[in-house]
């Protein structure tokens, strides 16, 4: 060899150890290799699982969907659908003026609004138009523009509309409840959305599940106690008797009797929660559970109740009610002078003084005590939001003329709700039943306040009320018994009482042998000449009760009573003759 | 011995060709239970959609409107009806 010749260290032979060492140090290198490999293959395989995972695996959002309320017989009244929220992302968006024509003519929008929401080219995410309809947005979605994406939403529809408005409430556009049952069992309708970790394949479709990272979880179903064919029935009366009497409001609540269930609640201003365009506060509040008003003579058989039970008075005693009556410089007066009256006949015919005189034979704490276990000064804890507690001064604090003033309703404020809920002490053998807006599987225990006996003999007291003679005949119902009281108040305006503003209630119940419902009305301001609680509102009791007892096949009570009265058509009720009637 | 490694050598292949069949077909089916199960979404989707039409039809108020301006039906007076009850308290007397 050539190289050998000219450079003689060529020629020297290497030692062994030498290629031994460089082929011990590479073996040595593949073990290594060998091992991590093994390692990370075999033994510790987490980290390359992971990493390959992120390369294919996508987290895939699971949208729930907020449970339907619906009414005690599954009737919807709100329910969720899907719709379609098209959004853009300002920084790929691109469309030359012929699409984004297209674009805006898909959407029903001017081109200028599109091109101001993607005018910032620096943000990434812009909604173009929220809450489209499915067909609309696979319009939109076909146009193909880039930068242009669609997300799955829900929207809320209530497909009875202002009939179940209050009750109901509605949600906002992120579907969490803003108003009604919607806000307060919003944790019960709520969905909670999910993940899952999936493998995707080349053409995006979902080939493996790998992991539930959270299960998702559709809201619950909420049933209430609402009777939809009840609610409609109060809603139609009691627009008609506002429209009618030129109101400033008014509100239904009827209750069943037997369980305390809401069956129907409704309020006037009423509103669309479908379209909540121009919708005032005025019109949202749910007056019968938020707003409070002097009771008026509606009171009045809670004191007799009262009185009774403590055995102060029979229902036979006789009352001196002639007038004028004067306490502490204040006077006591009733709309007709009356001169000596049985208990039940001040009842029959709403006598102020007589009431008065039965109220001052007991103490502040007997009375006060009384009309706190009625509900009256509390929240009726239905979880309605802005429940009113009503307004009631501590018994102990009473002076003599604010507790004779209580008997027939004024010095003390109550709502609608709380005061129907007092009369179910006269349903229910002297127990008060608690009221639920949500269906009940269960027969409530009610409290007792009040004995049997005496129970029985105010709900007669109260018949004699709506009979011949009474203040309100016009609550009658044909063919059935029923029993109720009326109360007109005048309205407490700053530090007194308007002179002509009132407020016009009727709470009642039927049919007295066996009784069904409590329905209580109260119309606010009436301004269309009549004002008398026997006038404006106990016609309305008299259409509600009437037509709710026949919906419900309840067996008349009073069959000879059938044939005396004219029909009944709807809404007709305020257009039936005045019978000129009075009270306090 | 030798024949034996190899035995197990194409047993070991004909095992992993299998395992990847069977995970494609796997793969397969689960795009189509996948697909299925999004029609059953949909299908609820349409049916609440389809339970929120028949509510607005459906509602007393036009109910109502219709019975009484179309068809010219009215409430009978409480008067004109006739209760039936039933004999031997088996129930329920109906208006």
């Amino acid at each position: 060899m050539r190289f050998e010749k000219r450079t003689p260290e060529l020629r020297l032979r290497l030692e062994g150890w030498r290629s031994r060492l460089v082929l011990a140090l590479a073996t040595a290198g593949f073990v290594v290799l060998a091992g991590r490999a093994f390692y990370l293959q075999g033994l510790n395989n987490d980290f390359l699982r992971q990493k390959g995972e992120a390369r294919y695996g996508r987290v895939v959002e699971m949208p729930a969907s907020r449970g339907p309320v619906k009414d005690r017989h599954g009737h919807p009244l709100a329910i969720s659908t899907p719709v379609e929220s098209i959004w853009a992302s300002p920084e790929d968006f691109e469309a030359d003026e012929a699409k984004l024509r297209a674009l805006a003519k898909a959407l029903a929008m001017s081109p200028d609004e599109i091109r101001q929401k993607v005018a910032q080219k620096d943000k990434q995410f812009a909604w173009l138009k929220r809450q489209i309809s499915p067909e609309q947005a696979v319009k939109v979605m076909a146009l193909g523009l880039p930068g242009v994406f669609q997300q799955r939403e829900y929207r809320r529809y209530y497909p009875a509309g202002e009939v179940m408005a209050h009750v109901v409430g509605f949600t906002g556009i992120d579907d969490s409840g803003q108003e009604g049952i919607e806000l307060a069992r919003q944790q019960w309708l709520a969905g909670v959305p999910g993940s899952r970790k999936v493998i995707k394949d080349r053409k995006g479709r979902i080939v493996e599940d790998v992991a539930s990272l959270k299960v998702p979880r559709d809201g619950r179903e909420l049933r209430l106690a609402i009777d939809q064919r009840l609610q409609f029935l109060a809603h139609r009366e009691l627009k008609a008797a506002v429209e009618g009497n030129r109101a400033k409001g008014g509100s239904i609540v009827m209750l069943d009797a037997r369980t305390g269930e809401v069956l129907a609640l409704v309020n006037q201003p009423d509103y669309n929660p479908n379209n909540r365009a121009n919708v005032t506060g005025r019109q949202t509040r749910n007056r019968s559970v938020t707003d409070i008003f002097e009771p008026g003579s509606t009171m009045k058989p809670f004191t007799i109740a009262a009185a009774l039970e403590a055995g102060i008075v029979k229902p036979d005693t006789v009352i001196q009610s002639g007038g004028p009556m004067t306490i502490g410089g204040w006077a006591i007066s009733d709309a007709h002078p009356h001169g000596a009256l049985t208990v039940a006949q001040v009842i029959q015919k709403s006598s102020n003084i007589g009431t008065a005189r039965i109220q001052l034979q007991m103490s502040a704490e007997t009375v006060g005590g009384f009309y706190r276990e009625l509900g009256f000064g509390a929240p009726p804890e239905t979880g309605f939001p802005g429940e009113a507690k009503g307004l009631m001064r501590p018994p102990a604090k009473w002076k003599p003329i604010e507790q004779a003033t209580m008997a027939y309703g004024h010095g003390l404020s109550v709502s609608l709700l709380q005061l129907a809920r007092a009369y179910t002490v006269f349903t229910g053998d002297g127990h008060l039943l608690p009221i639920s807006l949500v269906k009940r599987d269960d027969q409530p225990i009610g409290k007792p306040l009040v004995s049997r006996e005496t129970a029985r003999e105010v709900a007669r007291m109260l018949e004699m009320a709506v009979g011949p003679g009474g203040t309100a005949p016009r609550a009658a119902v044909p063919g059935y018994r029923v029993a109720g009281k009326t109360g007109t108040a005048h309205k407490p305006e700053s530090g007194g009482y308007a002179a002509h503003k009132y407020v016009s209630s009727f709470v009642g119940f039927g049919p007295v042998s066996d009784p069904r419902f409590v329905v209580a009305v109260m119309i606010d301001e009436p301004s269309g000449g009549k004002y008398y609680g026997g006038e404006v509102s106990a016609p309305v009791f008299a259409s509600v009760m009437g037509s709710a007892l026949r919906m419900m096949s309840v067996p008349p009570d009073a069959p000879q009573t059938l044939n005396v009265q004219a029909p009944a058509r709807p809404g007709a009720a305020q257009v039936r003759a005045a019978t000129p009637e009075s009270e306090g | 011995m030798i024949r034996v490694n190899v035995l197990l050598l194409l047993a070991a292949i004909g095992c992993a060709l299998g395992a990847i069949t069977l995970q494609h077909k796997a793969r397969k089916l689960f795009i189509d239970l996948e697909a299925g199960q999004a029609q059953a979404k949909r299908l609820e989707e349409e049916f609440t959609q389809l339970q929120l039409e028949q509510g607005t039809w459906a509602t007393h108020k036009r109910v109502e409107a219709l019975a009484s301006r179309s068809l010219d039906m009215r409430l009978p007076a409480p008067g004109a009806t006739r209760i039936l009850t039933m004999d031997e308290g088996k129930g329920a007397a109906k208006p």
